[in-house]
């Protein structure tokens, strides 16, 4: 018969060879190095840019547009851009994002289309940002000779967060129980009553969170619209002119600051805001998420 | 009278038949307790009394199945007056995630427009019906979730109720609810009748013979008896029924 236990002595003490202790605690050490130098790298950054960009933002960067006559510089037309780039796109992918999702979700019937079709946004969404800038300028600017614009822009970008949309929106109509589905069919609802006043509503913070996900990656976007949006830094404070008018958004003018200025100061107070908006982003999907789950 | 007439009723799930030619008639103003071992069709055939089978890919029915005379199957019979007639409750409670009074208030809404003291009312009404109007008539705002299991269950009935519906199809609904709530929905059963059809699924044999008027039993697909309870249980025909009864399977 064998024994787990030495022959003499404790029953508890004295387990583990002292070779595979050192093994089992190398390995731990590994670990605790490998979670250090994810954190680190990340703090490290964020840390860095920080400290090297809110420096330079001061009032004027923020509220003024560049004049080669004062040389002064101001960031206002970028941020103007980046922000009708985010207003535009939304209202172009999430009515179609979330009616695709609501399609497949609710009323498909047909497995195999379904699966076609989630395959495939799932390739869209692997797909290079700068392909989806290439295709827009492409499509949009040479075929239909339309100019680089935030509308280009915005319309090139709501292809490439449809899928983040129609995947969040479809993971939130998921959660909803099947038996709510039931309960209202069994009470004589239709299909689109029940969407509307049962489904809907109990998807509504996941629906809300992939939606602030999608506006992160809109605005964190350069390589799409470099190409699509143009590289305007003239002020359009007019939504419907704007549209129309090439506007680099802060991303675009960010690389267009170091690459072609070599301004390195004004670079990182952009990358530091760019990074304090993609946190704050980051913190109101959490806080959405749990205001929701209260109820 | 019959509420409900089945003629040679089959069901399959695309290649799997789950019903086989099933003849049976619900009577009015009685309970009908549907009985037999898991997976032997007896859900399914609740389903086809108001149509939820719809729901499900891949189902082909043939056969009748007449409410008052009309084929429900007919083209030209519009599902959400059908099930509005025919009403359903759970084996889960399923409040919606909504105050209790827009839980009861959500039928009516989707089919007709109704004033602000009607609603009230009718609120009132089913809750009532349902036994529940005194334990929630101080929270009517407050969230369905907040009630307790067998109190959900109850408010799914007066939900069902609150369209007034002339058949109740009841699936399994005690068999997540512990005793003294099951005591309570089986004494409301019996008031139910009064006014209501109701078609019961239970897998609890007591409860069929305690609460029921007639008692069918299906076994794999198969209506194998159906009669009043009391002769099913005391003088069964078959041998199968006999055998199910005394617990020798399912």
């Amino acid at each position: 018969m064998t024994t787990l236990t030495p022959a003499t002595g404790s029953a508890l003490k004295g387990g583990l060879s002292a070779k595979r202790r050192a093994y089992s605690i190398g390995l731990r050490t590994a670990m605790y190095a490998c979670v250090a130098i994810a954190v680190s790298v990340l703090v490290g950054i964020i840390g860095f840019v920080l400290y090297q960009g809110l420096g330079h933002i001061t009032w004027e960067l923020l509220s003024t547009q560049r004049s080669a006559l004062r040389n002064t510089i101001g960031i206002l037309p970028n941020i103007l851009s980046t922000l009708y780039i985010v207003i535009t796109t939304l209202l172009i992918a999430i009515p179609i994002g979330i009616g695709a999702a609501i399609y497949l979700c609710e009323y498909a019937s047909n497995r195999k289309v379904v699966r076609l079709v989630e395959f495939t946004i799932e390739i869209l969404a692997g797909i290079p940002s700068i392909i989806y800038g290439l295709v827009g300028f492409l499509f949009f600017v040479l075929n239909l000779g339309m100019r680089p614009s935030i509308l280009v822009g915005s319309l090139t970008l709501s292809i490439l967060v449809l899928p983040v949309i129609v995947r969040t929106t479809q993971e939130a109509l998921r959660t909803v129980p099947h038996s709510y589905r039931e309960g209202a069919f069994a009470l004589g609802g239709t299909r689109w009553y029940i969407i509307r006043t049962i489904i809907l509503p109990s998807s509504l913070d996941g629906i809300i969170g992939g939606t602030i996900l999608a506006v992160g990656r809109m605005v964190g976007e350069s390589a799409a619209l470099l190409f699509t949006a143009g590289v305007g830094f003239t002020l359009v404070t007019n939504y419907f002119t704007a549209l129309h008018t090439p506007g680099a958004s802060l991303t675009v003018s960010l690389f267009l600051y170091i690459t072609e200025h070599g301004n390195r100061d004004v670079g990182f107070a952009i990358a530091a805001i760019l990074l304090i908006i993609v946190l704050t982003l980051n913190l109101l999907i959490k806080l959405v998420r749990r205001k929701f789950r209260k109820i | 009278m019959n509420i409900i007439e089945t003629k040679d009723l089959n069901l399959h799930y695309g290649e799997f038949q789950a019903l086989k030619n099933i003849n049976l008639d619900v009577s009015a103003n009685e309970i009908t307790a549907l009985i037999g071992p898991s997976g032997c069709g007896k859900s399914t055939y609740l389903r086809t009394l108001n149509r939820m089978n719809d729901l499900v890919h891949g189902v082909k029915i043939d056969g009748s199945v007449r409410y008052r005379g009309e084929d429900i199957y007919a083209k030209d019979v519009d599902v959400t007056v059908l099930r509005k007639r025919i009403g359903m409750v759970f084996q889960k409670p399923n409040p919606f995630p909504m105050s209790i009074y827009d839980n009861v208030a959500y039928g009516p809404k989707l089919h007709q427009k109704m004033s602000r003291s009607a609603m009230n009312d009718l609120v009132e009404q089913s809750l009532r019906k349902a036994a529940l109007w005194d334990e929630a008539k101080d929270r009517l705002k407050k969230s369905a979730m907040s009630l307790s299991g067998g109190q959900q269950q109850r408010l799914c009935i007066a939900r069902a109720l609150s369209v007034s519906p002339d058949v109740l199809l009841m699936d399994e609904p005690t068999s997540a609810l512990d005793p003294a709530s099951t005591a309570k929905i089986e004494e409301l059963m019996g008031q139910l009748k009064q006014e209501y059809s109701v078609v019961i699924v239970t897998h609890n044999m007591q409860q069929a013979a305690r609460i029921s008027d007639r008692t069918a039993f299906f076994l794999t697909g198969d209506l194998v008896e159906s009669g009043p309870t009391a002769d099913v249980f005391s003088r069964p025909q078959d041998q199968r029924t006999e055998n199910y009864i005394t617990g020798r399977f399912g």
